[in-house]
Protein backbone atom coordinates (compact mmCIF):
# COMPACT_ATOMS: atom_id res chain seq x y z
CA UNK A 1 0.00 0.00 0.00
CA UNK A 2 2.83 2.38 0.92
CA UNK A 3 4.46 1.32 -2.30
CA UNK A 4 1.37 2.33 -4.26
CA UNK A 5 1.27 5.76 -2.58
CA UNK A 6 4.92 6.39 -3.30
CA UNK A 7 4.57 5.56 -6.98
CA UNK A 8 1.21 6.96 -7.96
CA UNK A 9 0.37 9.52 -5.26
CA UNK A 10 -2.74 9.87 -3.16
CA UNK A 11 -5.34 10.63 -5.85
CA UNK A 12 -4.49 7.70 -8.09
CA UNK A 13 -4.14 5.29 -5.17
CA UNK A 14 -7.56 6.27 -3.90
CA UNK A 15 -9.08 5.88 -7.36
CA UNK A 16 -7.58 2.39 -7.69
CA UNK A 17 -9.02 1.42 -4.35
CA UNK A 18 -12.42 2.92 -5.11
CA UNK A 19 -12.65 1.12 -8.45
CA UNK A 20 -11.64 -2.22 -6.96
CA UNK A 21 -13.96 -1.71 -3.98
CA UNK A 22 -16.83 -1.01 -6.37
CA UNK A 23 -16.10 -4.25 -8.19
CA UNK A 24 -15.68 -6.47 -5.17
CA UNK A 25 -18.43 -4.96 -3.04
CA UNK A 26 -21.15 -3.88 -5.44
CA UNK A 27 -20.66 -6.48 -8.16
CA UNK A 28 -19.45 -9.50 -6.20
CA UNK A 29 -19.83 -9.63 -2.43
CA UNK A 30 -23.05 -7.72 -1.75
CA UNK A 31 -25.02 -9.59 -4.43
CA UNK A 32 -23.91 -12.85 -2.79
CA UNK A 33 -24.97 -11.52 0.61
CA UNK A 34 -28.40 -10.61 -0.75
CA UNK A 35 -28.70 -14.01 -2.41
CA UNK A 36 -27.91 -15.62 0.91
CA UNK A 37 -30.35 -13.42 2.77
CA UNK A 38 -33.18 -13.91 0.27
CA UNK A 39 -32.76 -17.66 0.44
CA UNK A 40 -33.93 -17.59 4.08
CA UNK A 41 -37.05 -15.57 3.42
CA UNK A 42 -40.43 -16.68 2.22
CA UNK A 43 -41.92 -15.98 -1.14
CA UNK A 44 -44.84 -13.72 -0.24
CA UNK A 45 -47.39 -11.61 -2.08
CA UNK A 46 -46.07 -8.07 -2.46
CA UNK A 47 -48.34 -6.58 0.25
CA UNK A 48 -47.02 -9.00 2.85
CA UNK A 49 -43.34 -8.24 2.27
CA UNK A 50 -41.86 -6.75 5.47
CA UNK A 51 -45.09 -7.69 7.22
CA UNK A 52 -45.47 -10.09 10.18
CA UNK A 53 -45.23 -13.13 7.91
CA UNK A 54 -41.88 -12.01 6.46
CA UNK A 55 -39.63 -13.98 8.78
CA UNK A 56 -36.35 -15.80 8.40
CA UNK A 57 -36.90 -19.50 7.91
CA UNK A 58 -35.16 -22.59 6.63
CA UNK A 59 -38.21 -23.68 4.69
CA UNK A 60 -36.66 -22.98 1.26
CA UNK A 61 -33.83 -25.34 2.07
CA UNK A 62 -36.11 -27.93 3.61
CA UNK A 63 -38.08 -27.90 0.33
CA UNK A 64 -34.92 -29.22 -1.26
CA UNK A 65 -34.38 -31.89 1.34
CA UNK A 66 -37.97 -33.18 1.36
CA UNK A 67 -38.28 -33.32 -2.43
CA UNK A 68 -36.63 -36.61 -3.45
CA UNK A 69 -36.52 -35.72 -7.13
CA UNK A 70 -34.58 -32.50 -6.42
CA UNK A 71 -32.06 -34.32 -4.23
CA UNK A 72 -31.72 -36.98 -6.90
CA UNK A 73 -31.16 -34.43 -9.69
CA UNK A 74 -28.61 -32.65 -7.50
CA UNK A 75 -26.75 -35.91 -6.97
CA UNK A 76 -26.88 -36.82 -10.66
CA UNK A 77 -25.57 -33.38 -11.58
CA UNK A 78 -22.57 -33.97 -9.29
CA UNK A 79 -21.94 -37.47 -10.62
CA UNK A 80 -22.23 -36.56 -14.28
CA UNK A 81 -20.24 -33.33 -13.96
CA UNK A 82 -17.44 -35.32 -12.34
CA UNK A 83 -17.71 -37.84 -15.16
CA UNK A 84 -17.44 -35.04 -17.71
CA UNK A 85 -14.31 -33.75 -15.95
CA UNK A 86 -12.78 -37.23 -15.93
CA UNK A 87 -13.59 -37.92 -19.59
CA UNK A 88 -12.22 -34.50 -20.57
CA UNK A 89 -8.98 -35.33 -18.79
CA UNK A 90 -8.63 -38.66 -20.59
CA UNK A 91 -9.34 -37.03 -23.94
CA UNK A 92 -7.14 -33.98 -23.39
CA UNK A 93 -4.10 -35.56 -21.78
CA UNK A 94 -2.55 -37.20 -24.88
CA UNK A 95 -3.10 -34.00 -26.81
CA UNK A 96 -1.56 -31.83 -24.10
CA UNK A 97 1.42 -34.16 -24.01
CA UNK A 98 1.73 -34.06 -27.79
CA UNK A 99 1.54 -30.27 -27.95
CA UNK A 100 4.06 -29.68 -25.21
CA UNK A 101 6.61 -32.46 -25.70
CA UNK A 102 6.25 -34.13 -29.12
CA UNK A 103 5.15 -31.55 -31.69
CA UNK A 104 7.83 -29.42 -33.30
CA UNK A 105 7.92 -25.76 -32.37
CA UNK A 106 6.92 -24.76 -35.88
CA UNK A 107 3.59 -26.52 -35.91
CA UNK A 108 2.42 -25.71 -32.38
CA UNK A 109 1.11 -22.15 -33.01
CA UNK A 110 -0.87 -23.37 -36.04
CA UNK A 111 -2.30 -26.29 -34.07
CA UNK A 112 -3.29 -23.93 -31.30
CA UNK A 113 -4.98 -21.64 -33.75
CA UNK A 114 -7.07 -24.55 -35.03
CA UNK A 115 -7.84 -25.83 -31.55
CA UNK A 116 -8.92 -22.35 -30.44
CA UNK A 117 -11.57 -22.08 -33.16
CA UNK A 118 -14.40 -23.79 -31.24
CA UNK A 119 -13.56 -21.65 -28.24
CA UNK A 120 -14.39 -18.53 -30.24
CA UNK A 121 -17.71 -20.03 -31.26
CA UNK A 122 -20.28 -19.48 -28.56
CA UNK A 123 -21.40 -22.29 -26.30
CA UNK A 124 -24.93 -22.23 -27.62
CA UNK A 125 -23.83 -22.79 -31.19
CA UNK A 126 -21.54 -25.62 -30.14
CA UNK A 127 -24.36 -27.41 -28.38
CA UNK A 128 -26.67 -26.62 -31.28
CA UNK A 129 -24.18 -28.30 -33.62
CA UNK A 130 -24.42 -31.48 -31.57
CA UNK A 131 -28.18 -31.14 -31.44
CA UNK A 132 -28.17 -31.39 -35.22
CA UNK A 133 -25.67 -34.23 -35.35
CA UNK A 134 -27.39 -36.35 -32.73
CA UNK A 135 -30.99 -35.76 -33.73
CA UNK A 136 -33.04 -38.69 -34.94
CA UNK A 137 -33.01 -37.50 -38.56
CA UNK A 138 -29.52 -36.06 -38.20
CA UNK A 139 -26.37 -36.76 -40.20
CA UNK A 140 -24.95 -39.25 -37.71
CA UNK A 141 -27.92 -41.60 -37.95
CA UNK A 142 -28.09 -41.19 -41.73
CA UNK A 143 -24.42 -41.97 -42.07
CA UNK A 144 -24.54 -44.98 -39.75
CA UNK A 145 -27.62 -46.42 -41.44
CA UNK A 146 -26.17 -45.65 -44.86
CA UNK A 147 -22.95 -47.45 -44.01
CA UNK A 148 -24.95 -50.40 -42.78
CA UNK A 149 -23.55 -50.19 -39.26
CA UNK A 150 -26.97 -49.88 -37.71
CA UNK A 151 -30.36 -50.82 -39.11
CA UNK A 152 -32.63 -48.38 -37.33
CA UNK A 153 -31.80 -44.76 -36.43
CA UNK A 154 -30.73 -44.51 -32.79
CA UNK A 155 -32.37 -42.03 -30.46
CA UNK A 156 -29.14 -40.41 -29.27
CA UNK A 157 -30.82 -37.57 -27.46
CA UNK A 158 -32.21 -39.51 -24.54
CA UNK A 159 -30.95 -39.90 -21.01
CA UNK A 160 -27.66 -38.34 -20.05
CA UNK A 161 -25.50 -39.65 -22.88
CA UNK A 162 -26.16 -36.72 -25.21
CA UNK A 163 -25.71 -34.24 -22.35
CA UNK A 164 -22.32 -35.77 -21.55
CA UNK A 165 -21.28 -35.77 -25.21
CA UNK A 166 -22.23 -32.11 -25.48
CA UNK A 167 -20.57 -31.08 -22.21
CA UNK A 168 -17.30 -32.84 -23.05
CA UNK A 169 -17.21 -31.21 -26.46
CA UNK A 170 -18.02 -27.78 -25.03
CA UNK A 171 -15.57 -27.82 -22.12
CA UNK A 172 -12.71 -30.17 -23.06
CA UNK A 173 -10.53 -27.20 -24.02
CA UNK A 174 -10.75 -25.86 -20.48
CA UNK A 175 -8.97 -29.05 -19.50
CA UNK A 176 -6.50 -28.96 -22.37
CA UNK A 177 -4.97 -25.54 -21.78
CA UNK A 178 -4.09 -25.87 -18.08
CA UNK A 179 -2.76 -29.38 -18.74
CA UNK A 180 -0.63 -28.07 -21.60
CA UNK A 181 0.75 -25.27 -19.43
CA UNK A 182 1.63 -27.71 -16.67
CA UNK A 183 3.34 -30.30 -18.88
CA UNK A 184 5.07 -27.55 -20.83
CA UNK A 185 6.90 -26.42 -17.71
CA UNK A 186 8.36 -29.90 -17.14
CA UNK A 187 12.01 -30.15 -18.14
CA UNK A 188 12.18 -32.55 -21.10
CA UNK A 189 15.50 -33.85 -19.73
CA UNK A 190 13.59 -35.44 -16.86
CA UNK A 191 11.51 -37.47 -19.29
CA UNK A 192 14.60 -38.49 -21.22
CA UNK A 193 16.46 -39.38 -18.06
CA UNK A 194 13.59 -41.62 -16.97
CA UNK A 195 13.63 -43.28 -20.37
CA UNK A 196 17.43 -43.72 -20.34
CA UNK A 197 17.19 -45.33 -16.94
CA UNK A 198 14.87 -47.93 -18.40
CA UNK A 199 11.43 -46.76 -17.33
CA UNK A 200 8.68 -48.03 -19.64
CA UNK A 201 6.53 -45.34 -21.27
CA UNK A 202 3.54 -45.77 -18.99
CA UNK A 203 5.76 -45.45 -15.95
CA UNK A 204 7.26 -42.23 -17.29
CA UNK A 205 3.76 -40.81 -17.57
CA UNK A 206 2.64 -42.18 -14.20
CA UNK A 207 5.68 -41.24 -12.13
CA UNK A 208 7.19 -38.23 -13.92
CA UNK A 209 4.72 -36.34 -16.09
CA UNK A 210 1.44 -36.82 -14.20
CA UNK A 211 2.81 -35.70 -10.81
CA UNK A 212 4.25 -32.63 -12.47
CA UNK A 213 0.95 -31.92 -14.22
CA UNK A 214 -0.99 -31.90 -10.94
CA UNK A 215 -1.75 -28.17 -10.87
CA UNK A 216 -2.97 -28.42 -14.45
CA UNK A 217 -5.21 -31.38 -13.67
CA UNK A 218 -6.61 -29.56 -10.64
CA UNK A 219 -7.26 -26.37 -12.57
CA UNK A 220 -8.82 -28.20 -15.51
CA UNK A 221 -11.04 -30.38 -13.33
CA UNK A 222 -12.32 -27.40 -11.37
CA UNK A 223 -13.13 -25.43 -14.50
CA UNK A 224 -14.80 -28.33 -16.31
CA UNK A 225 -16.77 -29.42 -13.25
CA UNK A 226 -17.94 -25.91 -12.44
CA UNK A 227 -18.92 -25.11 -16.02
CA UNK A 228 -20.71 -28.46 -16.43
CA UNK A 229 -22.62 -28.28 -13.17
CA UNK A 230 -23.62 -24.70 -13.93
CA UNK A 231 -24.42 -25.28 -17.58
CA UNK A 232 -27.91 -24.37 -18.71
CA UNK A 233 -27.59 -24.53 -22.47
CA UNK A 234 -26.24 -28.03 -22.97
CA UNK A 235 -28.72 -29.84 -20.69
CA UNK A 236 -31.69 -27.98 -22.08
CA UNK A 237 -30.70 -28.44 -25.72
CA UNK A 238 -29.32 -31.96 -25.55
CA UNK A 239 -31.24 -33.28 -22.57
CA UNK A 240 -34.59 -34.98 -22.58
CA UNK A 241 -37.34 -35.48 -20.03
CA UNK A 242 -35.39 -38.23 -18.31
CA UNK A 243 -32.22 -36.18 -17.88
CA UNK A 244 -32.87 -33.20 -15.67
CA UNK A 245 -30.02 -30.95 -14.58
CA UNK A 246 -29.93 -28.96 -11.35
CA UNK A 247 -29.79 -25.63 -13.18
CA UNK A 248 -33.08 -26.52 -14.85
CA UNK A 249 -34.74 -26.80 -11.46
CA UNK A 250 -33.32 -23.40 -10.49
CA UNK A 251 -34.75 -21.99 -13.70
CA UNK A 252 -38.14 -23.49 -12.87
CA UNK A 253 -38.23 -21.71 -9.52
CA UNK A 254 -37.10 -18.44 -11.02
CA UNK A 255 -39.24 -18.31 -14.16
CA UNK A 256 -42.15 -20.73 -13.90
CA UNK A 257 -42.96 -20.45 -10.19
CA UNK A 258 -41.58 -16.89 -9.99
CA UNK A 259 -40.41 -17.89 -6.52
CA UNK A 260 -37.10 -16.06 -6.33
CA UNK A 261 -36.54 -17.00 -2.71
CA UNK A 262 -36.56 -20.74 -3.21
CA UNK A 263 -34.68 -20.11 -6.44
CA UNK A 264 -31.94 -18.31 -4.55
CA UNK A 265 -31.77 -21.11 -1.97
CA UNK A 266 -31.20 -23.58 -4.79
CA UNK A 267 -28.69 -21.25 -6.45
CA UNK A 268 -26.88 -21.02 -3.14
CA UNK A 269 -26.73 -24.82 -2.97
CA UNK A 270 -25.15 -24.83 -6.43
CA UNK A 271 -22.64 -22.23 -5.25
CA UNK A 272 -21.87 -24.34 -2.17
CA UNK A 273 -21.36 -27.37 -4.38
CA UNK A 274 -18.87 -25.58 -6.60
CA UNK A 275 -17.02 -24.02 -3.67
CA UNK A 276 -16.90 -27.44 -2.04
CA UNK A 277 -15.52 -29.00 -5.18
CA UNK A 278 -12.84 -26.31 -5.53
CA UNK A 279 -11.65 -26.74 -1.94
CA UNK A 280 -11.75 -30.54 -2.24
CA UNK A 281 -9.58 -30.45 -5.36
CA UNK A 282 -7.22 -27.91 -3.80
CA UNK A 283 -6.76 -30.19 -0.80
CA UNK A 284 -6.54 -33.38 -2.85
CA UNK A 285 -3.93 -32.01 -5.24
CA UNK A 286 -2.27 -29.75 -2.67
CA UNK A 287 -2.42 -26.68 -4.89
CA UNK A 288 -3.33 -23.06 -4.13
CA UNK A 289 -6.00 -20.88 -5.67
CA UNK A 290 -3.45 -19.00 -7.76
CA UNK A 291 -2.48 -22.31 -9.37
CA UNK A 292 -6.08 -22.98 -10.31
CA UNK A 293 -7.17 -19.62 -11.67
CA UNK A 294 -4.66 -18.75 -14.31
CA UNK B 1 13.00 -40.09 -26.95
CA UNK B 2 9.72 -41.36 -28.31
CA UNK B 3 9.35 -44.46 -30.45
CA UNK B 4 8.15 -44.33 -34.02
CA UNK B 5 4.96 -46.30 -33.43
CA UNK B 6 3.84 -44.18 -30.54
CA UNK B 7 4.58 -41.06 -32.57
CA UNK B 8 2.31 -42.36 -35.32
CA UNK B 9 -0.43 -43.26 -32.84
CA UNK B 10 -0.19 -39.78 -31.30
CA UNK B 11 -0.35 -38.12 -34.71
CA UNK B 12 -3.44 -40.10 -35.62
CA UNK B 13 -4.99 -39.19 -32.28
CA UNK B 14 -4.28 -35.49 -32.77
CA UNK B 15 -5.77 -35.59 -36.27
CA UNK B 16 -8.86 -37.36 -34.92
CA UNK B 17 -9.18 -34.77 -32.17
CA UNK B 18 -8.99 -31.89 -34.64
CA UNK B 19 -11.69 -33.52 -36.76
CA UNK B 20 -13.77 -34.00 -33.63
CA UNK B 21 -13.40 -30.32 -32.80
CA UNK B 22 -14.14 -28.97 -36.24
CA UNK B 23 -16.57 -31.41 -37.88
CA UNK B 24 -19.60 -30.28 -35.81
CA UNK B 25 -18.94 -26.68 -36.79
CA UNK B 26 -18.59 -27.59 -40.46
CA UNK B 27 -21.80 -29.63 -40.38
CA UNK B 28 -23.61 -26.78 -38.67
CA UNK B 29 -22.29 -24.25 -41.20
CA UNK B 30 -23.00 -26.47 -44.18
CA UNK B 31 -26.59 -26.98 -43.11
CA UNK B 32 -27.16 -23.25 -43.64
CA UNK B 33 -27.05 -23.84 -47.40
CA UNK B 34 -29.14 -26.99 -47.49
CA UNK B 35 -32.67 -26.53 -48.79
CA UNK B 36 -34.32 -28.71 -46.15
CA UNK B 37 -36.59 -27.70 -43.32
CA UNK B 38 -34.55 -29.59 -40.78
CA UNK B 39 -30.98 -28.31 -40.44
CA UNK B 40 -28.73 -31.10 -41.68
CA UNK B 41 -26.11 -31.64 -44.35
CA UNK B 42 -27.09 -35.20 -45.11
CA UNK B 43 -29.18 -35.96 -47.12
CA UNK B 44 -28.37 -32.94 -49.27
CA UNK B 45 -31.58 -31.57 -50.77
CA UNK B 46 -30.27 -28.65 -52.75
CA UNK B 47 -28.34 -25.42 -52.55
CA UNK B 48 -30.22 -22.40 -51.21
CA UNK B 49 -29.63 -18.98 -49.79
CA UNK B 50 -33.13 -18.56 -48.40
CA UNK B 51 -32.10 -19.16 -44.78
CA UNK B 52 -29.80 -16.16 -45.01
CA UNK B 53 -32.58 -14.05 -46.52
CA UNK B 54 -34.94 -15.22 -43.75
CA UNK B 55 -32.36 -14.24 -41.21
CA UNK B 56 -31.85 -10.74 -42.60
CA UNK B 57 -35.58 -10.15 -42.61
CA UNK B 58 -35.90 -11.11 -38.95
CA UNK B 59 -36.23 -7.86 -37.03
CA UNK B 60 -36.02 -9.65 -33.70
CA UNK B 61 -32.57 -10.92 -34.67
CA UNK B 62 -31.37 -7.42 -35.57
CA UNK B 63 -32.67 -6.11 -32.29
CA UNK B 64 -30.89 -8.87 -30.38
CA UNK B 65 -27.73 -8.19 -32.38
CA UNK B 66 -27.83 -4.49 -31.47
CA UNK B 67 -28.38 -5.33 -27.78
CA UNK B 68 -25.50 -7.81 -27.79
CA UNK B 69 -23.06 -5.29 -29.22
CA UNK B 70 -24.20 -2.56 -26.82
CA UNK B 71 -23.79 -4.83 -23.79
CA UNK B 72 -20.41 -6.07 -25.02
CA UNK B 73 -19.12 -2.50 -25.47
CA UNK B 74 -20.39 -1.52 -22.03
CA UNK B 75 -18.74 -4.58 -20.49
CA UNK B 76 -15.42 -3.67 -22.12
CA UNK B 77 -15.74 -0.07 -20.93
CA UNK B 78 -16.37 -1.16 -17.33
CA UNK B 79 -14.32 -4.31 -16.90
CA UNK B 80 -11.08 -3.12 -18.48
CA UNK B 81 -10.51 -0.23 -16.03
CA UNK B 82 -11.62 -2.44 -13.12
CA UNK B 83 -9.34 -5.30 -14.13
CA UNK B 84 -6.37 -3.01 -14.69
CA UNK B 85 -6.79 -1.17 -11.39
CA UNK B 86 -7.25 -4.48 -9.58
CA UNK B 87 -4.07 -5.92 -11.10
CA UNK B 88 -2.03 -2.85 -10.13
CA UNK B 89 -3.45 -2.98 -6.61
CA UNK B 90 -2.85 -6.70 -6.10
CA UNK B 91 0.63 -6.43 -7.55
CA UNK B 92 1.64 -3.86 -4.94
CA UNK B 93 0.47 -6.00 -2.04
CA UNK B 94 2.20 -8.85 -0.29
CA UNK B 95 1.41 -11.65 2.09
CA UNK B 96 -1.99 -12.45 3.50
CA UNK B 97 -3.83 -9.37 2.26
CA UNK B 98 -2.75 -10.20 -1.26
CA UNK B 99 -3.91 -13.82 -0.98
CA UNK B 100 -7.32 -12.84 0.38
CA UNK B 101 -7.87 -10.07 -2.15
CA UNK B 102 -6.70 -12.27 -4.99
CA UNK B 103 -9.06 -15.02 -3.84
CA UNK B 104 -11.98 -12.62 -3.80
CA UNK B 105 -11.12 -11.42 -7.27
CA UNK B 106 -10.89 -14.84 -8.92
CA UNK B 107 -13.92 -16.24 -7.05
CA UNK B 108 -16.40 -14.96 -9.68
CA UNK B 109 -14.59 -17.02 -12.35
CA UNK B 110 -15.23 -20.14 -10.30
CA UNK B 111 -18.89 -19.27 -9.71
CA UNK B 112 -21.61 -20.63 -12.00
CA UNK B 113 -23.08 -17.96 -14.25
CA UNK B 114 -26.58 -18.73 -13.02
CA UNK B 115 -25.57 -17.86 -9.46
CA UNK B 116 -24.01 -14.58 -10.58
CA UNK B 117 -27.14 -13.77 -12.57
CA UNK B 118 -29.58 -14.53 -9.77
CA UNK B 119 -27.57 -12.72 -7.11
CA UNK B 120 -27.21 -9.64 -9.32
CA UNK B 121 -30.93 -9.69 -9.98
CA UNK B 122 -31.80 -9.95 -6.28
CA UNK B 123 -29.32 -7.30 -5.19
CA UNK B 124 -30.59 -4.65 -7.56
CA UNK B 125 -34.18 -5.69 -7.07
CA UNK B 126 -33.69 -4.73 -3.44
CA UNK B 127 -33.03 -1.16 -4.60
CA UNK B 128 -36.01 -1.33 -6.96
CA UNK B 129 -33.83 -1.47 -10.04
CA UNK B 130 -35.77 -3.52 -12.61
CA UNK B 131 -34.05 -6.27 -14.58
CA UNK B 132 -32.74 -5.43 -18.01
CA UNK B 133 -29.59 -5.22 -20.06
CA UNK B 134 -27.94 -2.87 -17.55
CA UNK B 135 -28.06 -5.67 -14.98
CA UNK B 136 -26.75 -8.14 -17.54
CA UNK B 137 -23.83 -5.77 -18.10
CA UNK B 138 -23.06 -5.52 -14.38
CA UNK B 139 -23.42 -9.26 -13.86
CA UNK B 140 -21.06 -10.02 -16.71
CA UNK B 141 -18.56 -7.42 -15.49
CA UNK B 142 -18.34 -9.13 -12.11
CA UNK B 143 -16.47 -12.10 -13.59
CA UNK B 144 -15.09 -10.68 -16.84
CA UNK B 145 -13.13 -8.09 -14.82
CA UNK B 146 -11.32 -11.04 -13.26
CA UNK B 147 -10.11 -12.22 -16.69
CA UNK B 148 -8.75 -8.76 -17.44
CA UNK B 149 -7.13 -8.65 -13.99
CA UNK B 150 -5.34 -11.97 -14.59
CA UNK B 151 -4.03 -10.88 -17.99
CA UNK B 152 -2.78 -7.52 -16.75
CA UNK B 153 -1.29 -9.08 -13.63
CA UNK B 154 0.71 -11.51 -15.79
CA UNK B 155 2.01 -8.63 -17.86
CA UNK B 156 2.96 -6.67 -14.72
CA UNK B 157 5.43 -9.42 -13.79
CA UNK B 158 7.69 -8.35 -16.65
CA UNK B 159 7.53 -4.66 -15.72
CA UNK B 160 10.72 -2.98 -14.60
CA UNK B 161 9.73 -0.91 -11.57
CA UNK B 162 12.98 1.00 -11.88
CA UNK B 163 11.48 2.89 -14.80
CA UNK B 164 8.84 4.39 -12.54
CA UNK B 165 11.47 5.34 -9.97
CA UNK B 166 13.56 6.98 -12.66
CA UNK B 167 10.61 8.94 -14.00
CA UNK B 168 9.67 10.12 -10.50
CA UNK B 169 13.28 11.12 -9.75
CA UNK B 170 13.39 13.09 -12.98
CA UNK B 171 10.34 15.07 -11.85
CA UNK B 172 7.45 13.33 -13.58
CA UNK B 173 4.06 13.76 -11.94
CA UNK B 174 2.17 10.73 -10.65
CA UNK B 175 -0.31 10.75 -13.49
CA UNK B 176 2.55 11.04 -15.98
CA UNK B 177 4.15 7.95 -14.51
CA UNK B 178 0.88 6.11 -14.96
CA UNK B 179 0.14 7.35 -18.45
CA UNK B 180 3.62 7.42 -19.91
CA UNK B 181 5.43 4.58 -18.17
CA UNK B 182 3.09 1.96 -16.73
CA UNK B 183 0.10 1.97 -19.08
CA UNK B 184 2.15 1.76 -22.31
CA UNK B 185 3.83 -1.34 -20.92
CA UNK B 186 0.42 -2.82 -20.12
CA UNK B 187 -1.28 -1.97 -23.43
CA UNK B 188 -0.83 -5.43 -25.01
CA UNK B 189 -2.45 -7.06 -21.98
CA UNK B 190 -5.16 -4.40 -21.82
CA UNK B 191 -5.88 -4.91 -25.52
CA UNK B 192 -6.07 -8.67 -25.10
CA UNK B 193 -8.27 -8.14 -22.04
CA UNK B 194 -10.62 -5.90 -24.00
CA UNK B 195 -10.89 -8.50 -26.78
CA UNK B 196 -11.58 -11.29 -24.32
CA UNK B 197 -14.11 -9.17 -22.46
CA UNK B 198 -15.89 -8.39 -25.70
CA UNK B 199 -16.11 -12.02 -26.81
CA UNK B 200 -16.97 -13.31 -23.35
CA UNK B 201 -19.82 -10.86 -23.20
CA UNK B 202 -21.16 -11.86 -26.62
CA UNK B 203 -21.00 -15.51 -25.63
CA UNK B 204 -22.56 -15.10 -22.24
CA UNK B 205 -25.84 -16.83 -21.67
CA UNK B 206 -26.20 -17.98 -18.07
CA UNK B 207 -25.81 -14.61 -16.38
CA UNK B 208 -27.79 -12.82 -19.08
CA UNK B 209 -30.71 -15.24 -18.90
CA UNK B 210 -31.58 -14.26 -15.33
CA UNK B 211 -30.91 -10.54 -15.56
CA UNK B 212 -32.08 -9.58 -19.05
CA UNK B 213 -35.71 -8.84 -18.21
CA UNK B 214 -37.71 -8.61 -21.45
CA UNK B 215 -34.70 -7.91 -23.68
CA UNK B 216 -33.01 -10.28 -26.10
CA UNK B 217 -29.36 -10.82 -26.75
CA UNK B 218 -28.09 -13.00 -29.57
CA UNK B 219 -27.51 -16.05 -27.38
CA UNK B 220 -30.96 -15.73 -25.82
CA UNK B 221 -32.45 -15.25 -29.28
CA UNK B 222 -30.76 -18.39 -30.61
CA UNK B 223 -31.83 -20.31 -27.51
CA UNK B 224 -35.49 -19.40 -27.86
CA UNK B 225 -35.40 -20.10 -31.61
CA UNK B 226 -33.90 -23.53 -31.06
CA UNK B 227 -36.57 -24.37 -28.51
CA UNK B 228 -39.50 -23.14 -30.59
CA UNK B 229 -39.11 -25.19 -33.74
CA UNK B 230 -35.74 -24.90 -35.36
CA UNK B 231 -35.12 -23.83 -38.93
CA UNK B 232 -31.74 -23.48 -40.65
CA UNK B 233 -31.81 -19.69 -40.15
CA UNK B 234 -29.97 -20.41 -36.91
CA UNK B 235 -27.32 -22.19 -38.97
CA UNK B 236 -27.04 -19.17 -41.23
CA UNK B 237 -26.48 -16.99 -38.16
CA UNK B 238 -24.00 -19.51 -36.77
CA UNK B 239 -22.04 -19.55 -40.02
CA UNK B 240 -21.82 -15.76 -40.07
CA UNK B 241 -20.69 -15.65 -36.43
CA UNK B 242 -18.07 -18.35 -37.01
CA UNK B 243 -16.80 -16.58 -40.13
CA UNK B 244 -16.48 -13.25 -38.33
CA UNK B 245 -14.69 -14.70 -35.31
CA UNK B 246 -12.41 -16.76 -37.55
CA UNK B 247 -11.45 -13.70 -39.56
CA UNK B 248 -10.72 -11.82 -36.34
CA UNK B 249 -8.66 -14.70 -34.94
CA UNK B 250 -6.67 -15.20 -38.15
CA UNK B 251 -5.92 -11.52 -38.65
CA UNK B 252 -4.79 -11.31 -35.04
CA UNK B 253 -2.51 -14.29 -35.61
CA UNK B 254 -1.05 -12.77 -38.78
CA UNK B 255 -0.48 -9.51 -36.95
CA UNK B 256 1.19 -11.36 -34.08
CA UNK B 257 3.52 -13.31 -36.37
CA UNK B 258 4.46 -10.23 -38.34
CA UNK B 259 5.23 -8.42 -35.11
CA UNK B 260 7.36 -11.31 -33.96
CA UNK B 261 9.33 -11.14 -37.18
CA UNK B 262 9.80 -7.40 -36.87
CA UNK B 263 11.00 -7.82 -33.30
CA UNK B 264 13.35 -10.58 -34.42
CA UNK B 265 14.72 -8.42 -37.23
CA UNK B 266 15.28 -5.42 -34.96
CA UNK B 267 16.68 -7.45 -32.13
CA UNK B 268 19.79 -9.54 -32.36
CA UNK B 269 18.06 -12.44 -34.08
CA UNK B 270 20.45 -14.30 -36.36
CA UNK B 271 20.07 -13.40 -40.04
CA UNK B 272 19.69 -17.04 -41.10
CA UNK B 273 16.34 -17.49 -39.42
CA UNK B 274 13.30 -16.90 -41.59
Amino acid sequence: MKELLRRYGLTLTISFIVIVAFWLLVLVILPYVYLFEASFRLYLPIDQVNGPNDVYTLSNYSTFFVTPIHRWVFLLTIVYSSAVAAISFVVAYPLAYYLSKVATNKIVPTLFLIIMIPLWVSEILRSFAWFIILSLKGPLNFALVGLGIIEEPIRWISGFQSVIIGLVYTYVLFMLFPLYNAIQSLDTNQIEAAGDLGAPWWKIHWRVILPHAKPGIASGSVMVFMLSAGSILVPSLLGSTNSRWFTEIIQQWMFESQDWNTGSAYAFLLLLLCTGFVSLVMRLFRVSLSDIAR
Amino acid sequence: MISKTSRIILNVYVAAFLIYLLAPLIIMGGAAFNDSRFPSVYPWVGWTDRWFLDLFRDTRMWNAFKNTILVALAVVAISVPIGTAAAILVNSLQGRVRTVLYGMMVAPILTPGAVIGISTLLFWHHFSVPSGLHLSTLGQCSYISAFVMLLVLARLQSFDRGLEEAALDLGASYSQVLRRILLPHLYPAIGAGAAIAFFQSIENFNTTLFTRGPYDTLTVYVFSRVRSGITPTINALALIMIAVTLLAAISYEIYRRRREKVLLAHGNGDPDSD
